[in-house]
């Protein structure tokens, strides 16, 4: 057994120490957690997703206390008791709607920062795999959330979306029917929606962001360069008093007073939308209770799927599907898509660096014909833009092959 | 001596992980049974629809186990198909109004005599062929049972066997 001090009093920091640790943890985890010099202010949107999850769990603990996962009482728990019964009610279902949009515009801010500086290449791929997988997770827990209002567009987005598993032959299997529990969304499916948005899925999702924390320990984060150095170097000259000459700082509290500047302007943002824009995250369709025999004229997700909804939209029924199942997975290859040797940013690399560019105009073309009605010019555009997206994966490896070691 | 543990362990570890094996199928199944739709949902019933009233190209929406069904009587103009359902004298579309793209329901637009998704664009004519769009099947028709002036849905009666057989119908 380890040694224990008698004479250290309870709590105090040798009495810690000796039972938890604390002195190492915090050294492992935050002083002498090294952060390269030259990153910019993108790199904090990490530390901003974090917050913002936190922000929706606690969100999410207030308006759970008065939400009811049953078809005939959902709509009215949401739209009368928790808006203008629940002291507050409001706030926490405003912090949760505008959190659900806008935690996704920082996921995709983050990814394509970390694809423009290469920051998912050699050594670094299980950070992209497990960020990738986050990204999946984080969509099928706004999926779900979104049916729990039990309005229009949580009704007719589940029938679409379940629908998808009809595909071929998984219709033979009663593959739908067995997800939904019902012949169509009903009971059954909201109470199991209900179960993965309040507890598999958040549990799932905290899993992963320890691990996506883990995979960054080792290979460390990148740098605006994509520069290779040895950090257990660049840390000893820091720890000798050299701050000027090292090309690291520690994360505590050096880096994070950058990541907490960075998290109070988006605060300011995010706050605004929350007490003045709030409806920009709630769409007017689902004030209308769900009716299983009306369709709303026009279903669209959303924001934030609609570039892949539109993926599917062109095609027929089959082909949209596979074309769908390709676009929701294709990024998790890019590590292995990516054949150049170079970790640089975009700018510094051969043709990648207009790749970048058109895939992410491409993707803003998706989002904007996902949401536009499905008629004449717009469903040339939709195609076009499509298969511009799959010609672009096909190209990445010709292209990044073609490019010169820097 | 040495070899005898060896073995003794290789034995444990191999009955620990049969019995885990074992007792995590039984478990999978148990979830899978949890997910299924309940006895009292499956038995949902039969809906039965008097036709008698119906006018000529007027769409009326009923239910049947939670999803909409098209009962649309044919005028003269609109041209017979093998799908169509038949009560005494007249035809009846009578089809699952979900869109077999993704199930939305299509809107009937009586002027065109056609069927218009808005989802993405879908469209079916009259007697429920897809005509245009995504849709890869025609809408699906419902068991049903001619009874007089009424039609059960749910039931399988002969003349929705004869479809079936003819492959008209999913
Ligand atoms: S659901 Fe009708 S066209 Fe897609």
């Amino acid at each position: 057994m380890a040694h224990f001090d008698e004479n250290a009093k309870p709590f105090s920091q040798k009495w810690l120490d000796e039972r938890l640790a604390v002195s190492t943890l915090k050294r492992v985890l935050s002083t002498e957690y090294w952060i390269p010099k030259n990153i910019n202010f993108l790199w904090a949107m990490g530390m901003v997703l974090a917050a913002t999850f936190g922000l929706l769990l606690v969100s999410g603990i207030m308006l759970l206390m008065y939400y009811k996962p049953d078809v005939n009482l959902a709509f009215d728990s949401v739209n009368y008791t928790i808006m203008s019964e629940v002291g507050y009610g409001w706030l926490w279902r405003h912090i949760h709607g505008v959190g659900a949009s806008v935690v996704f515009l920082i996921i995709y801010i983050h990814m394509f920062v970390g694809i423009y500086y290469g920051s998912y290449k050699r050594g670094r791929e299980l950070i992209w795999l497990s960020g990738m997988l986050l990204f999946v997770t984080f969509s099928a827990e706004a999926f779900s959330g979104y049916m729990l209002p039990w309005g229009q567009m949580s009704y007719w987005a589940g029938m679409v979306i379940t629908n998808l598993f009809s595909g071929g032959s998984l219709e033979a299997y009663g593959l739908v029917e067995w997800i939904r529990g019902d012949y169509v969304p009903g009971d059954a499916f909201l109470t199991r929606f209900f179960m993965l948005h309040v507890l598999l899925l958040p549990l799932v999702i905290i899993g992963l962001i320890v691990l996506h924390f883990g995979t960054l320990r080792i290979p460390h984060v990148n740098n605006q360069d994509g520069e290779e150095f040895d950090f257990e170097e660049a840390a000893e000259l820091y720890k000798a008093g050299k701050v000027k000459e090292s090309k690291v700082i520690p994360f505590n509290p050096v880096f994070l007073s950058k990541d907490v500047f960075v998290m109070g302007i988006y605060f300011i943002f995010f706050f605004y939308l929350v007490f003045y824009h709030f409806e920009f995250a709630m769409d007017p369709v689902n004030f209308d209770p769900a009716d299983g025999l009306k369709t709303p004229p026009h279903i669209y997700p959303e924001w934030y799927f609609l570039w892949s909804y539109e993926i599917l939209r062109p095609f027929s029924k089959d082909l949209g599907l596979i074309a769908f199942a390709i676009a929701q997975v294709i990024f998790f290859m890019l590590p292995f898509l990516d054949k150049s040797p170079n970790v640089a940013p975009a700018s510094r690399r051969g043709l990648f660096k207009y790749w970048f560019w058109i895939m992410l105009v491409d993707m803003i073309i998706l989002t904007f014909m996902g949401k536009l009605p499905p008629q004449g010019i717009w469903n040339t555009i939709g195609l076009v833009a499509a298969l511009l997206f799959f010609a672009l994966w096909i190209a990445l490896p010709i292209i990044t092959k073609l490019e010169k070691k820097l | 001596m040495a070899d005898n543990t060896k073995g003794r362990r290789d034995f444990m570890g191999m009955a620990l992980g049969g019995f885990t094996a074992l007792g995590g199928i039984g478990a999978l199944y148990a979830m899978k049974r949890t997910w299924d739709p309940l006895p009292s949902v499956k038995a949902a019933g039969f809906t039965t629809i008097d036709v008698s009233a119906a006018q000529e190209n007027v769409l009326n929406v009923e239910k049947w186990r939670g999803k909409p069904i098209f009962v649309l009587k044919k005028s003269k103009d609109m041209k017979p198909d093998d799908r169509d359902v038949i009560v005494g004298s007249d035809r009846f579309l009578v089809a699952v109004g979900l869109c077999t793209h993704l199930g939305c329901i299509p809107a009937y637009a009586a002027d065109e005599h056609k069927f218009k998704c808005a989802c993405h664009g879908g469209e079916f004519d009259a007697s429920g062929h897809q005509i245009f769009g995504p849709p890869p099947s025609p809408l699906e028709i419902p068991p049903f049972k001619v009874e007089g002036t009424k039609v059960v849905l749910g039931e399988e009666g002969p003349e929705y066997k004869k479809m079936k057989e003819a492959g008209l119908t999913a």
